[in-house]
């Protein structure tokens, strides 16, 4: 098989305030956006971008944990091709996301439960 | 500027059998911007990852697509098999390579019967489709199933191929290749397939890196990412290189898928050849996944991508697959901007969308 030195996977912990910066740096530094997904664990989100380099594979995940109420800013200006993964975190998770270039405001999919994957509400309609 | 107005393409279109939808602003016969819409049928199987436990979900992954579901179940359990830091028994390793090169071909060939049917060589669409039949035959000699195999299993395979068997698929490649031989000489030199295909929907390299596009789709546009390259399975074993294309256009995209149904050919038989003749078809798995995982596979539209995360319980805290399709529609957008109003069923059938992965 074609040999190439694929290195260990990176996963890095990162603040909001750093997203943009974060991404910028590492497309520029030659790695193509890969995925971004939404988790809810423990009352938090942990959302995670991933990025892979042109030449070697290498897999590098920005990870940001925050509270539900933290609002995220797009990396779309930055990322295009985020559009889909960051509607889907604010619509399956109810992740505030704002500044999304096209952002389809809870209609990307047609489901009738708000938010499903993300916090339960309490005292209101599911 | 010409009349604009806005055509609604899908959700239900001849060249669409699942649903998407694309709204496209023409101007005359020109599109000038495509906004797609999904979700008609989301069906929500990654919160299925804290209803099943994990050993459940290889079958929820499977179920994923009907089309390339062999390779859902192996990313699935590679992943799994990542936390637990095992290493699945050689025999197995070489079985799953054998049933993925399969299932790449039957899914290679469904979609050149679907192109030829979309530029109207209703002849050639049944020529590529009478050859897939054989190869879902091979399917059910050697799985039992078609299309969903169930032959994965968190720690290795739950079926072995026996010696017989090896043999019916190694003869009955030997005739497919030969057929193939004969669709492939129409793909490439037929003058009325050419003229619908070449310069058609021209992607750049910088293009479909920037869309973040995957799979034939992207090599076909010069961007040399297969991840057989990362060497799950056995393909470290094998003789496997990517096969990339410079044009760009909806010529090149069939190029790329015909050229690796013969990259497949060889390497079921390289596999078939060097498959050790042991009997452990598993390692057994303890207790329960703790940590976390990202597992990328190639899937015959590209690289899927399965983040598996466990807190040392048997229901995970979350399952991610994000599959080729939805890397690929951006890209798709893109392509459809300045094409010709009568070429977008084509166009969008490039992409080999698998709209219910994309709606997993």
């Amino acid at each position: 098989m074609e040999q190439i030195n694929i290195p260990e996977d990176v996963l890095e912990k990162t603040e909001v305030s750093d997203l943009l910066k974060r991404a910028l740096e590492l497309k520029k530094a030659g790695f193509r956006f890969s995925q971004a997904h939404a988790s809810y664990i423990d009352e938090k989100f942990e959302l995670s971008y991933s990025f892979s380099n042109y030449d070697n594979y290498g897999l590098h995940t920005l990870r940001i944990v925050i509270d539900p109420e933290t609002e995220v800013p797009s990396i779309t200006e930055i990322i295009p091709a985020a559009v889909f993964y960051e509607n889907e975190m604010k619509e399956l998770y109810g992740v505030k996301i704002s500044m999304i270039s096209v952002d389809y405001n809870n209609r990307l999919y047609r489901i009738r439960q708000e938010t499903p994957m993300g916090p339960k509400k309490t005292g209101g309609e599911e | 500027m010409g009349n604009r107005s806005v055509i609604p393409f899908g959700p239900q279109h001849p060249v669409l059998p699942e649903p998407i939808h694309i709204d496209l602003v023409v101007e005359d016969e020109k599109v000038v911007e495509a906004v797609p819409s999904i979700g008609f049928i989301h069906r929500g199987l990654e919160s299925l990852a804290g209803k099943r436990d994990f050993n459940q979900l290889v079958y929820v992954a499977e179920r994923t697509c009907g089309i390339c579901s062999f390779q859902h179940g192996m990313g699935y359990c590679e992943a799994v098999e990542h936390i637990f830091g095992v290493e699945v028994p050689k025999r197995a390793k070489y079985l799953r390579t054998i049933w993925a090169e399969l299932a790449r071909m039957h899914s290679h060939l469904l979609w050149l019967g679907l192109l030829a049917d979309g530029f109207g060589y209703e002849n050639l669409f049944y020529q590529c489709w009478r050859i897939r039949e054989r190869i879902l035959d091979l399917h059910e000699l050697t799985a039992g199933g078609r299309l969903i195999f169930s032959v994965n299993k968190v720690g290795g395979v739950l079926k072995d191929i026996p010696e017989d068997k090896l043999k019916e698929i190694l003869r009955t490649l030997d005739e497919v290749d030969d057929e193939l031989r004969v669709i492939r000489s129409v793909f490439f030199e037929d003058r009325s397939v050419i003229s619908r295909l070449k310069g058609v929907g021209v992607l750049t390299k910088e293009q479909v890196n920037e869309l973040g596009a995957v799979g034939p789709f992207a090599r076909a546009s010069g961007v040399r990412v297969d991840m057989r390259t990362l060497g799950y399975a056995a393909y470290p074993e094998l003789s496997f290189a990517p096969i990339v294309s410079n044009d760009g256009d909806s010529y090149a995209r069939c190029f790329i898928r015909m050229m690796e149904l013969f990259q497949s050919i060889k390497l079921i038989r390289e596999a078939i050849g060097k498959i050790p003749a042991e009997k452990e078809l598993e390692v057994p798995i303890k207790g329960n996944p703790d940590g976390e995982y990202f597992m990328r596979v190639e899937q015959p539209r590209g690289e899927a991508f399965y983040y598996v995360k466990g807190s040392g319980k048997p229901f995970l805290e979350r399952m991610r697959i994000r599959t080729p399709t939805f890397a690929n529609i951006p890209a798709l957008c893109e392509m459809l901007k300045n094409a010709d109003l009568a070429d977008v069923g084509l166009l969008v059938l490039t992409i080999d969308p698998c709209i219910s992965c994309t709606e997993r």
